[in-house]
């Protein structure tokens, strides 16, 4: 597992770390970090009433994948299983190069939600140290400098000691991916992270997050209803429909190259695959 | 600092004070005119000079006794209280067979059962205790328990995912989460416990402000009673303002303060 005690961030340490891999378990297929294969989910034994079917899907290691879809098709069930919270009706999960259970993946895969859930009665730094309460997996020294480190980097060195009800929502939504972060896990789910924030600060969020991105060595899975956003940080995009659809996963690839900035929006090329991806997810929902 | 204090409590108080003035000026022309005997109805100045003249008794001898009572029936309340409500909370077993109790217990009327209770406990203080620990101890439970029930499932679900237990959830997020409400329990419990304690020594005994008011009453000694209304109502105030205080110290570094 990557730990954050290598302190080594960057393109050669990220390389370093797959080729390790590649050559550990042999082959290109622990290039994969999750695979999803057929699955289902509904709340009722009978499975009447179907929340997510036939689902497949992966994600390979370092990469950014957005999920969108229209709200209701399921996206936050799914990310909830993939999370481990909750165990889906059929369907395996390879996660790590074995099936998974529930209860193996709970715990170790990084999980966002869409309201921050900062804990009002914890400063920023208390905050940031709750994950390592629960897993204890470091020294208590070693996590303040490594939060005191990135909280730097974030632009946030100046409130460490404050609540977070004196911030604002975007900084609330900086420290609770940092927050994130801290918990250490190569795979992190985000369930719209910037979806309740308004148009302006959502663009700072993005800005800094480009910015951010590939010194991170992060594996994304991010959930969004904003397709600017989706082709903007993402390197391939899920469109989600309804259990009913026939094709209820579609795959939507995003080459444009990196370090992406957020003034990529104005890009030809950006615009094109805006225009597509439109096309697609209109097809998907008539048909 | 003190003057603008003083103006904000003048702002917030004022109205109330006035009114309490105006009450207290009609009742003592009420009774001074003699529209009503003062065997009924003391003017609050014989009240005050019965309460300055019985001063070493009532703050000698039965306020500490009283005092006694509220404050070991008080604890008992809260520890077994709160870990009842825990209890309930960890254990939907526990839940299931005690809530019915509970709220049974609530239902008995304390006044029928004092002859019971003398047989039980006699005229100790353990009567006195048990009497305030039936009448003070469910505002805690409730309190303990309806908070720690809170909704926190967003918050339980990201805990879960960062690799929490289950006393990491209780610890972490759902005792501070249960700390208003737990707080709100206690206000009402600490209420409960003067009443408890009076209620208790009407039942019998030697000591303390009920003991005094009811055997005052027997006289028809009404200045020195209300005198000693006056006390308990007073106390019950006090020790009120003790835990507004203690909630607002121990919030003061919350940051929900600070809003």
């Amino acid at each position: 597992m990557h730990t954050y005690a290598d302190e080594n961030f960057g393109p050669i340490h990220f390389l370093w770390r797959w080729m390790g891999l590649i050559c550990l378990e042999g082959g290109l297929s622990t290039n994969t970090m999750i695979s999803i294969n057929d699955l289902s989910y509904s709340f009722d034994p009978q499975q009447k009433y179907p929340v997510l079917s036939g689902l497949s899907m992966n994600v390979k290691h370092g990469e950014f994948v957005s999920v969108i879809g229209a709200s209701g098709c399921g996206k936050s069930t799914l990310f909830k299983i993939i999370a481990g919270l909750s165990e889906p009706t059929s369907g395996d999960i390879i996660w790590q190069d074995a099936t998974s259970s529930a209860n193996t993946r709970l715990g170790n895969i990084a999980y966002m939600p869409q309201q921050d859930l900062l804990l009002p009665w914890r400063s920023v730094l208390d905050n940031c140290l709750l994950p390592w309460e629960v897993t204890q997996n470091r020294s208590k020294a070693e996590t303040i400098s490594l939060i005191r480190e990135m909280l730097e980097r974030f632009g946030l060195a100046e409130v460490e000691q404050a609540y977070p009800n004196e911030l604002s929502g975007g900084m609330r939504q900086r420290i609770a991916f940092l927050r994130t972060l801290v918990t250490g896990a190569d795979l992190m789910l985000l369930d719209e992270p910037f979806g309740a924030l308004d148009a302006i600060t959502k663009r700072e969020m993005h800005k800094w997050l480009t910015g951010l991105w590939d010194g991170l060595a992060k594996t994304v899975l991010f959930i969004t209803h904003d397709l600017e956003e989706a082709i903007l940080l993402s390197d391939r995009i899920y469109l989600m429909s309804g259990s009913q659809s026939k094709a209820p996963m579609q795959e939507f690839i995003v080459d444009l190259p990196r370090p992406r900035h957020s003034a990529m929006n104005y890009d030809p090329r950006f615009l094109k695959l805006r225009e597509d991806l439109e096309k697609r997810l209109y097809d998907t929902h008539s048909s | 600092m003190i003057l603008t204090l003083l103006k904000r409590y003048l702002r917030d108080y004022g109205l109330a004070l006035l009114l309490l003035l105006f009450l207290l000026v009609c009742w003592e022309t009420v009774v001074r005119l003699e529209w009503i005997p003062s065997f009924i109805l003391p003017a609050p100045t014989s009240i005050w000079i019965a309460l300055v003249e019985n001063q070493r008794l009532l703050f000698g001898q039965h306020l500490p006794a009283t005092l006694q009572e509220v404050f070991i029936g008080f604890i008992l309340s809260v520890v077994l209280g709160s870990l009842l409500g825990t209890g309930m909370h960890l254990s939907r077993r526990l839940e299931k067979a005690l809530y019915p109790f509970i709220i049974i217990s609530q239902t008995i009327p304390l006044i029928a059962l004092s002859p019971i209770f003398i047989f039980w406990f006699g005229y100790s203080l353990a009567g006195k205790v048990a009497v305030v620990f039936l009448t003070a101890f469910f505002p805690v439970v409730v309190g303990s328990f309806d908070g720690l029930r809170k909704g926190a499932e967003g918050y339980r679900e990201l805990l879960l995912t960062m690799g929490a237990s289950r006393r990491h959830l209780l610890t972490k997020i759902q005792i501070p989460l249960a700390l208003p409400s737990f707080f709100s329990g206690l206000k009402l419990s600490i209420v409960y416990c003067v009443i408890g304690a009076t209620i208790g020594e009407w039942l019998g005994g030697s000591k303390g402000l009920g003991y005094f008011s009811r055997r005052m009453a027997g006289n028809l000694q009404s200045d020195e009673m209300f005198a000693a209304v006056f006390l308990l109502s007073a106390l019950g105030l006090v020790l009120f303002l003790i835990l507004v205080l203690l909630e607002k110290i121990l919030f003061m570094k919350r940051g929900s303060s600070r809003s």
